[in-house]
């Protein structure tokens, strides 16, 4: 007899197998020059909703460039970033106005800095770091949105007792996590993530990435993370893209891009591993 | 029984680009196809391609060479897996094929009875429903209920295989990839895996299995397949 709570064959949903939803961001023949110098060229990829998207590859190899271009904060040499909004409508990112694409960045998007005072305010409290952005949206009720500063705290981790204490105070891991409490709070669709478990402890890094993976799992939000560690990718991401050079040598399943590498530099890379 | 899985003329080789672009040929020319409600075992000397090609099924490997099928039922679309877009797989691995590796994977933190509600979860299972299930499926396999709400980071290598096992049994898979399922495994806990293949044979799963245990591999598979080695020489 088989365990009573196992479903049977019957209630499992049909196989969606290449299903035609429209992709929530696609980045088209992307470039971007520094003087002479390539940030990235001839980089395209698509990006569903509820998917996580690694950028992996080593430092140099553009994949903050491409990071930055398809987040809308730096202006791309060629090519489009096209995002399309949760009414059904195409926005090229990079084409509209610098107001409209600011209101996206506020309303629809969050990114997670490799350094989290990049993304917080340590002037304010922890509070007001989580409740700012809120604010930034129109909510003007102050209880309410302490309530949701302090939701937020205890999801990422944060004693709610800390809501008042300024980041400074907080360790490093707590900062990160606080800034992803900053980034999330909005209930944004698309996130970006530069290295964002870069430079803590295995240990907080464990914690950090344990968070991510239930909270992108949970909101059902789709991400773009850009990282070095291949550790990292495999656990928090469904596609990779592999950067070399400014160029992507490499792109597909995650653990088929890890486990059967093709491209040369992917293979130096997967080889290059320390395997604890 | 109607085919769910069928296997044609694969091939598979490995370049290593770093080795100056050595080519490691590992299959040429498998066939096989799998009827539902059958358990069939890959046979073969060590380093032969077993595992390759449990690899290639599970689309971590790519196959480029020949094609892998498989199909939800005996009505459902063949779904094509060499050179498959990564979300098909993605969707092939959420609802139609489980895999049982050797190993458990371990992520960090995240408790025993999350790790096997995990694939229910994501076929959109309530939460409370889906942890039910896992606990139903650990107490059957005897992992002490004390570790339920431990990260498997520090089980014993038989306690990981039973973690590892009630994920992979946790779904109803109708097609499921067994990779030395009974490993490491003592009698008791043994018999609950050969009757958890037997129930799924009995609703009609289509099994690919890897058993160095003749024993456990003569209780359920219903017939061998011999992968041969094909020697170093391309």
């Amino acid at each position: 007899m088989s365990v009573e709570a196992t479903v049977t064959p019957e209630e499992a949903p049909p196989v969606m197998a290449g299903d035609d939803t429209p992709p929530i961001l696609a980045v088209e023949g992307l470039a971007k020059q520094y003087g002479g110098r390539i940030g990235c060229a001839d980089v395209g990829f698509r990006l569903w909703p509820g998917e996580v998207l690694g950028i992996v590859g080593e430092s140099g190899s553009g994949k903050t460039t491409v990071l930055n271009c398809a987040a809308g904060r730096l202006a791309p040499t060629a090519g489009r970033v096209l995002y399309s909004a949760a009414d059904g409508a195409t926005h090229d990112v990079h084409a509209i106005a610098e107001t409209d694409r600011r209101r996206l960045m506020r309303t629809d998007w969050a990114f997670v800095h490799q350094h989290a005072r990049d993304g917080l305010r340590m002037g304010v409290s922890a509070g007001a770091n989580v409740g700012e952005p809120l604010m930034a949206l129109g909510a003007r009720h102050y209880g309410r949105i302490r309530t949701a500063a302090g939701d937020w705290l205890t999801r990422t981790e944060i004693d709610a007792d800390r809501i008042d204490d300024r980041p400074t105070t907080f360790s490093g891991g707590m900062q990160q996590r606080l800034q992803v409490a900053r980034a999330l709070v909005a209930e944004p669709r698309l996130v970006f993530m530069d290295e964002p478990t870069g430079g803590l402890d295995v240990s907080v890094q464990a914690r950090l990435l344990d968070l991510l993976r239930g909270l992108v799992t949970e909101l059902g939000l789709a991400a773009v993370i850009v990282t070095h560690d291949l550790a990292v990718a495999r656990l928090l991401s469904h596609r990779l893209l592999v950067m070399r050079r400014g160029r992507v040598v490499e792109t597909g399943l995650t653990d088929q891009v890890l486990d059967d590498p093709q491209h040369p530099y992917t293979q130096l890379l997967v080889a290059s591993v320390l395997q604890p | 029984m109607t085919d769910r899985l069928r296997i044609e003329n694969v091939g598979k080789r490995f370049t290593l680009h770093n080795q100056g672009g050595v080519a490691i040929p590992v299959l040429r020319g498998v066939s096989l196809a799998v009827a539902g409600g059958e358990c069939v075992a890959l046979t073969g000397p060590s380093g032969a391609g077993k595992s390759t090609l449990m690899r290639m099924i599970h689309a971590n490997y790519r196959t480029d060479e020949g094609s892998i099928r498989l199909r939800a039922d005996g009505q459902a679309p063949w779904i094509e897996l060499a050179g498959a877009d990564p979300r098909a797989v993605l969707a092939v691995r959420r609802g139609t094929l489980g895999y049982v590796s050797q190993f458990l994977r371990v992520v960090p933190r995240v408790p025993a009875r999350e790790v096997v509600a995990e694939p229910l979860i994501a076929l959109g299972r309530p939460v409370e429903a889906a942890r039910a299930a896992a606990e139903a499926m650990l107490a059957r396999l005897n992992l002490p209920e004390a570790l339920w709400r431990l990260p498997p980071a520090t089980f014993s290598g038989g306690e990981q295989q039973r973690v590892n096992i009630a994920r992979g049994f946790i779904h109803p898979y109708p097609v499921l990839l067994l990779d030395e399922p009974t490993a490491s495994l003592d009698g008791a806990n043994r018999a609950v895996v050969l009757d958890l293949i037997g129930e799924a044979k009995a609703r009609g799963a289509a099994i690919v299995g890897i058993f160095h245990d003749a024993q456990a591999r003569a209780a359920v598979c219903d017939r061998e397949f011999e992968i041969a080695p094909l020697g170093a020489v391309a």
